[in-house]
């Protein structure tokens, strides 16, 4: 006889059963399933096996069992010790809450130099004295600033084109590290800009004061100008010399790159791939057009459909992954947000797609007027007339007034993914977030109803797509296990 | 292969009811009288310096001890000692006639042996355990602990279990950052106890400057693990610990042998491990000795490493995606993946560390882990082959 037992004498005694552990599913495609546990991990089973599982009759001998044991969906008499990793795991996926606000926008002048038609603010083009933010709402922005408890403090400069109020910029960097000496913060700036005015001693501060540069580039030189009009035409021209010129001075990795999709993109995802890679960017961010400012006005919303985008985004991954087959690193980061949370038990450092909603609490708008705002997105909305959003004036304002009020917590808890109709049972929920601003926006309340919402269309086309892919093909799976820990 | 004990021929002088006890080898005839009294004098000639508490020489050298004062303490080794250098320190067990070399001064892998009882009986044991009463053993290391060198730089604590003794090992690891306050040191445990937090927190105010407790885990499946281990509950309590651990921020490797009861969830436990213990400090992929248990269930247990390779790859590609340092030890550059290789350890203690005839015209031999003496002896991959370019 042999001193050692079989497997079997170490399985649960079949009479026991097994309890379920909280869970989300939803169909992926005709007799697939994808469940989700609270901490976002997935498992794919078919429709039979589901509702084996949910009957408690699913054999504790099966793979499924045993893999759906495994990742906390369900849990037996042998191992007591799923409840304790899931809740570790749970706290570590909202341990960033409690860091609060990490993200401060200053929109330093409402002046730009550029005519976008897609642009999110209304554009003022002169009167120096209105539209820019003098000192005295500066330094009542940063008192706001160091009132958040968060070790990670980020300012970000926006406009209008902010390097047209360079010298606020410059107060405000030096007056922030200054306060920093004693505050203590891990402390950084990024200044948002077309670079078009930028200048080598612009930049020079720039690398003084570690202030990272992000640019606007839509593609190849013809789309770019098309989408970005300026006097001269040279928007493209401007901003690849802007870029070539701030990695010189500033740092390579210290410049990053934002594109919009316009109705003009959607047939030319490769050729604005092939100008990211031509740059040498690490990446791209295959973003929509958002629905404010000039882009309602002017109608490039409704220039395409969700669907008509998904085909772009979808047209555009298969290339980034064709490149990554020739041995060209390259990453899609909204892809690299959604994996990050479907494959990590990390928090997302992401601020549009997260719930509770990241509106004031993870990133927070002073306008160059001293109005504070819950997003950016939502002072383009007061531009158009819609105060929603409004959380108060540095001139008049204490912070807990701005903090508390409840155009900021209202929709914060009305629009909690947990608790919204469909979301609170969408197996894509640990992967999405809340959006009160744009469901306001849009279909005017802040939940919205999710089988029209565009939000809730684009994001579970491209959460069904990754997690399809990762199915079919492991070599996928295994680099976008690389873009979830980047 | 090195044999580290033997039996000691024509032992005189020591009274074979006198305790074991430890001595350092000595090559050095001039040694001052203070330290000569105390350490075992290996003759390498018929020049015979007093003094020394004892005489040895090998087989083949015996005639040299004709030249030792009677009276004085002596004893032949066998020749497979003529390894031992100067600073080594060997047992000598009066009663049995025997000896064990514990301690050597040129080798990188100090591994200490602290029971060999264990709470767990797993298929693959190298070190079958024994229920026995052996707090001799721990005697003796707390004795051996103040005669080696303070300059080592890493010593390994091993078993059995050695936090079995409780208190004790944690006043082992207190006298060995007292006594050795710079050497790195690695303990071998299965990690169960620590689900105990108030153990842990005793482990943890130890404050030890350079610790690292090597954990084993087998699958993500609780009872797979608990299989391999051959003890119920064993998953649930050394994932407990190894939380309670980091808890308390202290440093734990994973170690997960690779056989054919754990091949087949490797991928997944890699990816349990990036969910839930993405803390860890290291992960170390291991090749199977085939000692032991091991030998005894070769059939559940064997599969060629080739066979496994590209599993392999997949589960060191995972983990080394989520930037878990990740080692491979134990196995030879040749059965790997490519993409493993920079991933490879020499691992294997150097007294059991051998090579094969093909191997001396490979390229890599150099970097190259080689095989566990019992790897050559029993069992290694079919697919063994020189390779040729570097």
């Amino acid at each position: 006889m042999s001193r050692f037992k079989e497997i079997e004498k170490f399985q649960a005694p079949p009479q026991g059963g097994y309890q379920l552990l909280p869970f989300r599913f939803t169909a992926l495609e005709p007799e697939v399933y994808v469940a989700t546990n609270l901490a976002g991990e997935y498992h794919l089973l078919r429709s039979d096996a589901l509702c084996a599982l949910v009957h408690h009759e699913l054999s504790p001998r099966s793979a499924d069992f045993i893999d759906l044991r495994a990742k906390h969906f369900v849990t037996d008499s042998r191992s007591n010790v799923s409840t304790d990793l899931l809740a570790l795991k749970v706290r570590t996926r909202y341990r960033t809450l409690a860091e609060f606000t990490a993200l401060h926008i200053f929109v330093v002048t409402l002046r730009c130099e550029h005519s976008c038609p897609y642009c999110q603010v209304s554009r003022q083009t002169q009167d120096r004295a209105a539209f820019d933010m003098t000192r005295e709402t500066a330094d009542k922005a940063l008192n706001f600033v160091f009132r958040s408890p968060s070790t990670n403090i980020k300012i970000e400069f926006q406009g209008g084109e902010p390097l047209l109020n360079f010298e606020i910029i410059q107060y405000i960097v030096t007056a922030a590290e200054q306060r920093n000496l004693s505050k203590r913060r891990n402390l950084r700036f990024v200044i948002a800009t077309n670079l078009a005015e930028a200048t080598e001693d612009i930049l020079r501060f720039c690398a003084d004061h570690s202030i990272d540069i992000s640019t606007s580039l839509d593609g190849p030189q013809d789309l770019h100008n098309q989408n970005r009009p300026r006097p001269g035409r040279n928007s493209h021209q401007k901003a690849v010399e802007g870029i070539s010129l701030a990695r010189r001075v500033v740092g390579r990795d210290r410049v990053s790159a934002l594109m919009t999709t316009t109705a003009k993109s959607l047939d030319r995802v490769k050729d604005i791939i092939d100008e990211y890679v031509r740059l040498e960017f690490p990446g791209i961010f295959l973003r929509p057009l958002s629905p404010y400012g000039f882009a309602v006005k002017t109608n490039a919303i409704a220039a395409y459909s969700v669907v008509r985008w998904l085909e772009f985004y979808k047209e555009g991954l298969e290339y980034i992954l064709h490149l990554n087959r020739l041995n060209i690193p390259f990453r899609e980061f909204y892809a690299s947000v959604i994996l990050r949370k479907m494959l990590t038990s990390e928090p997302s450092g992401f601020v549009d797609l997260v719930s509770p909603a990241g509106i004031g609490i993870k990133a927070i708008v002073y306008n160059y007027d001293g109005v504070v705002y819950a997003s950016d997105e939502s002072r383009m909305l007061a531009e158009m007339g819609d105060m929603t959003f409004r959380l108060g004036q540095l001139a008049t304002d204490t912070y807990e007034q701005v903090m508390l009020c409840d155009n900021l917590l209202g929709p914060i808890e009305a629009s909690m993914t947990t608790s919204v109709p469909m979301c609170d049972e969408c197996a894509f929920e640990p992967y999405c977030g809340a959006d009160p601003v744009y469901h306001h926006a849009v279909y005017g309340d802040v939940v919205g109803r999710k089988p029209e919402s565009a939000f809730c269309a684009r994001n579970m086309g491209i959460f069904r797509y990754l997690i399809t892919k990762m199915r079919d093909e492991p070599t996928t799976k295994q680099l976008f296990m690389r873009w979830a820990n980047s | 292969m090195l044999e580290l004990s033997g039996k000691l021929k024509q032992l005189s002088g020591l009274s074979t009811t006198s305790p074991p006890s430890l001595l350092r080898v000595v090559t050095t005839p001039a040694l001052p009288k203070v330290l000569a009294r105390d350490a075992a004098y290996l003759c390498q000639s018929a020049e015979i310096p007093v003094g020394f508490r004892i005489y040895m020489a090998l087989e083949s050298n015996r005639e040299f001890l004709e030249s030792v004062p009677s009276g004085e303490r002596r004893a032949v080794l066998p020749d497979s000692a003529s390894f031992l250098r100067e600073g080594d320190i060997m047992r000598v067990s009066p009663s049995s006639g025997s000896y064990r070399v514990v301690f050597r001064s040129h080798s990188n892998h100090v591994s200490i042996l602290l029971t060999e009882r264990c709470n767990h009986y797993c298929l693959m044991c190298s070190q079958p355990p024994r229920e026995v009463n052996d707090d001799w053993i721990m005697n003796e290391v707390e004795n051996l602990l103040p005669m080696i060198p303070i300059h080592t730089r890493e010593i390994g604590f091993t078993g059995g279990e050695p936090t079995l003794y409780g208190d004790r090992f944690i006043r082992l690891l207190e006298c060995t950052k007292t006594y050795l306050p710079r050497t790195a040191v690695h303990v071998l445990s299965n990690g169960r106890i620590f689900s105990d937090l108030t153990f842990s927190e005793a482990y943890a105010a130890v404050k030890h400057p350079d610790l690292m407790i090597g954990i084993p885990l087998y699958s993500d499946d609780p009872v797979r693990h608990n299989y391999v281990v051959q003890a119920d509950g064993a998953f649930d309590e050394t994932i407990q610990g190894i939380i309670n651990l980091k808890r308390l921020k202290q440093r734990v490797e994973l170690r997960v042998v690779l056989h054919l009861q754990t091949i087949d969830r490797l991928t997944n436990l890699a990816e349990f491990i990036t969910r839930n213990l993405l803390f860890v400090d290291q992960v170390a992929l291991m090749g199977l000795e085939i000692t032991g248990f091991t030998r005894g269930n070769l059939d559940k247990l064997w599969i060629d490493p080739y066979d496994y390779r590209d599993t392999l790859g997949r589960a060191v590609d995972i983990l080394s995606a989520y930037k878990i340092p990740t080692a491979v030890y134990n196995h030879q550059l040749c059965v790997v993946p490519e993409g493993v290789r920079r991933f490879c350890t020499r691992s294997i203690s150097d007294w059991k560390n051998e090579y094969l005839p093909v191997c001396s015209s490979c390229a890599l031999r150099g970097r190259c882990g080689g095989f566990f003496s019992s790897g050559v002896r029993y069992r290694h991959s079919d697919h063994v082959q020189p390779i040729t370019t570097a």
